[in-house]
């Protein structure tokens, strides 16, 4: 595995859920690239479309959501081109999701290595029951939890160990793409930092690609590499970290990262105003130009696509060139 | 004066069935007042089984204290009868955490909104109402004719959560109860329902309880704050110094844990002791002991008084015992308003 390759592409994915009201289109032709050991963070409001894509990475999409075309790949096996049965086994082996609220996923009635052997058998049936033993001590340990977890209940465990025990069940297998969606949004600030510390050293050990889904941006600020904002069911833009906190560059993306709490903006609230749109009665044009203060009359008709500056970043946006420049000066100020 | 809500010494405890002796005590002997002429936010902080939405449940009249008083004006809420209930009912309102379980789906907005109308008598007429309704929207920044008529599934979480706001405020309360209100919202839309509530106080001269485990969002809106841990008083103060310069080891642990949405702001490296530890912890003495880096044997055998740490700040932690000590019922008089 060489590190110039991709080890995740997401092509053109478009997914729609079919509704009494009419099609809501969830996911308009997502594309993405994520490299081994890169951790992308994927932020927008609710509804915007992020855990379709993810559920939709994972072919996990349920009725009335149908996935009417895109393809995903990770590394060089075409996961939209697998059998159920492929698929199913691919799962956790080379893509792992955590879902939200994970640690609300885990049986009940069943000791913590009896949910993991599970996982581990459904894949590797040739494996000696030591060998089984030897890999649930393992992920537990690297998740920083006692091997004497393994035979706990879930009940005997608090919120955040479960958490960790969520995503110990989703390295067991080593996968080469981790997605986890909100892992802590249901955690206190201590016990996040230590979840997502142990999320930060497993993702490293394994040299996995992370995708890290939420709406917390001072979560995403502090661990990820790269930030994907979503809007309507479409990337905005897709820049490095560093870049999308100093200087974003689409609109929303501006407006999100303006309206954050920090030390130095204290009592100053800058919300965005307006509404998330319907996905069922999309506006023309670009999606967000109705709350958007730079709107033009082209935006108003014509979808911008999400294009590669020469900087690497990407943009889907009426004011910025081909080249990342704005297209009006006058804007500068502006913004 | 009479102080519009007081605490005094208010401990909580909660035990398990008839039989069992195992009992958890949820808030331990914490005084503190609100003035009626000096309208505020107080923030009250801590970790999941803090204490924080007991001390709601207590001050809101839902359950009763294991030992001590709350008193509204003066008088003790457990004996509010008739007339005096109900004006503490109208007086003192609530916004909860999740915008999505408060409402009934069969109703529509104007529903949840005349029901109080109606109940506290506030309008002689349909007309006179409406215009106390639409009022109320505006207040928190809804347009009247965006909402009403609506279904609550009609309605995004933060629209949900500025009705549940402009409820509150219809009743005109001199106090506001919100445990947790910007949780379960966008981080797009937590921007304007902090607005809202900071408008309640500053426009309205409503005081505000702010209970979170949030503190980026109590820096901004709060002017006082009180850090709960598992049930005792860990550090207190004006929100600048305990955000700023947090004194007790809990408190510094908890804002060190903060992600801040600034890259220039790396998430801290205090070593974090697990929770699991907790089960062997000390109930005799300070509670933070079993995670605490800077323990002492002294930490083990009572718990520490509060120290005043600063003019606006006190810390329960023997580090700083060569500092003068406050009386845990005079708390208040160090938190600015």
């Amino acid at each position: 595995m060489t590190t110039s390759s991709p080890i995740l592409r997401v092509i053109d994915l478009q997914v729609s859920y079919y509704t009494e009201a009419g099609r809501a289109l969830a996911l308009d032709r997502a594309s993405l690239e994520l490299y081994p050991g890169e951790k992308l963070g994927m932020v927008g409001e609710s509804g915007c479309g992020k855990s379709t894509m993810a559920l939709a990475m994972m072919r996990m999409i349920k009725p009335p959501g149908r996935i009417e075309g895109g393809k995903v790949f990770v590394g060089d096996t075409e996961l939209t081109a697998l059998s159920e049965e492929q698929m199913r086994r691919a799962r956790l082996s080379l893509i792992s999701y955590i879902p939200q609220g994970a640690m609300n996923s885990l049986n009940p009635v069943l000791r913590i290595e009896a949910q993991m052997r599970d996982a581990i058998k459904e894949h590797q049936p040739e494996m000696s029951k030591a060998e089984i033993q030897e890999r649930i001590y393992h992920a537990l340990e690297s998740v920083e939890l006692r091997r004497s977890v393994a035979r706990m209940y879930p009940h005997e465990l608090s919120g955040g160990m479960k958490q960790r025990v969520c995503i110990a069940i989703g390295i067991l297998l080593g996968p080469k793409v981790i997605i986890a969606d909100e892992p802590t949004s249901a955690l206190d600030v201590v016990t996040q930092r230590q979840v997502m510390e142990t999320l930060d050293r497993v993702q490293k050990q394994l040299g996995s690609a992370v995708i890290l889904i939420g709406h917390d941006m001072g979560l995403m600020a502090q661990f990820v590499d790269k930030v994907a904002v979503m809007y309507a069911g479409k990337f905005t833009e897709i820049s490095p970290v560093r870049d999308m906190f100093t200087n974003p560059l689409h609109p929303y993306a501006r407006a999100l990262i303006e309206s954050l709490p920090t030390l130095e903006n204290k009592g100053v609230f800058k919300g965005i105003p307006g509404l998330a749109p319907s996905l069922i009665r999309r506006p023309p044009g670009c999606a967000f130009h109705p709350r958007c203060a730079h709107a033009m009359e082209i935006c108003r008709s014509v979808t911008p696509a999400l294009e590669r500056l020469p900087s690497g970043r990407f943009v889907a946006c009426h004011l910025y060139d081909r080249e990342g420049n704005l297209v009006n000066a006058e804007l500068r100020m502006a913004g | 004066m009479t102080p519009l809500l007081e605490f005094r010494n208010v401990t909580k405890v909660y035990t398990k069935g008839l039989l069992s002796r195992a009992a958890t005590t949820a808030l331990d002997d914490v005084s503190l007042k609100i003035e009626d002429d000096q309208p505020t936010i107080l923030t009250v902080a801590g970790e999941s089984g803090s204490g924080k939405t007991t001390l709601a449940m207590l001050l809101l009249g839902f359950i009763a204290p294991t030992r001590g008083q709350i008193l509204y004006k003066g008088k003790d809420i457990a004996h509010l009868r008739g007339e005096e209930k109900v004006n503490f009912r109208k007086e003192v309102q609530a916004v909860f955490q999740d915008p999505f379980a408060v409402f009934n789906p069969f109703y529509t907005v104007d529903h949840l909104l005349t029901v109080p109308i109606e109940k506290f008598k506030l309008a002689r007429s349909k007309r006179e109402a409406r215009d106390r309704m639409d009022e109320a929207l505006s207040a928190v920044g809804l347009r009247p004719e965006d909402v009403l008529g609506r279904f609550p599934h009609q309605l995004s979480g933060g629209q949900r959560q500025r009705i549940n706001v402009a409820r509150a405020l219809l009743l005109k309360p001199r106090l506001l109860v919100a445990d947790e209100p910007v949780s379960m919202v966008d981080a797009s839309l937590r921007a304007t329902i902090l607005e809202s509530l900071r408008n309640l106080n500053r426009e309205h001269g409503i005081s505000i309880i702010y209970i979170t485990h949030d503190l980026t969002t109590a820096y901004h809106v709060a002017n006082s704050i009180i850090v709960l841990y598992r049930g005792s008083v860990m550090e207190a103060g004006s929100i600048d110094r305990v955000i700023r310069e947090p004194q007790h080891p809990y408190t510094r642990l908890l804002i060190d844990s903060i992600p801040w949405p600034d890259i220039n702001r790396k998430w801290g490296q205090t070593e974090i002791v697990a929770r699991e530890q907790e089960h062997g912890s000390v109930e005799t003495g300070c509670k933070f002991t079993s995670r605490c880096p800077f323990a002492m044997d002294k930490c083990r055998q009572a718990p520490p008084p509060l120290y005043r740490v600063a003019p606006e700040q006190v810390a329960a932690c023997y580090l700083y015992d060569a500092q003068p000590v406050v009386e845990r019922e005079r708390l208040s008089e160090v938190l600015p308003v």
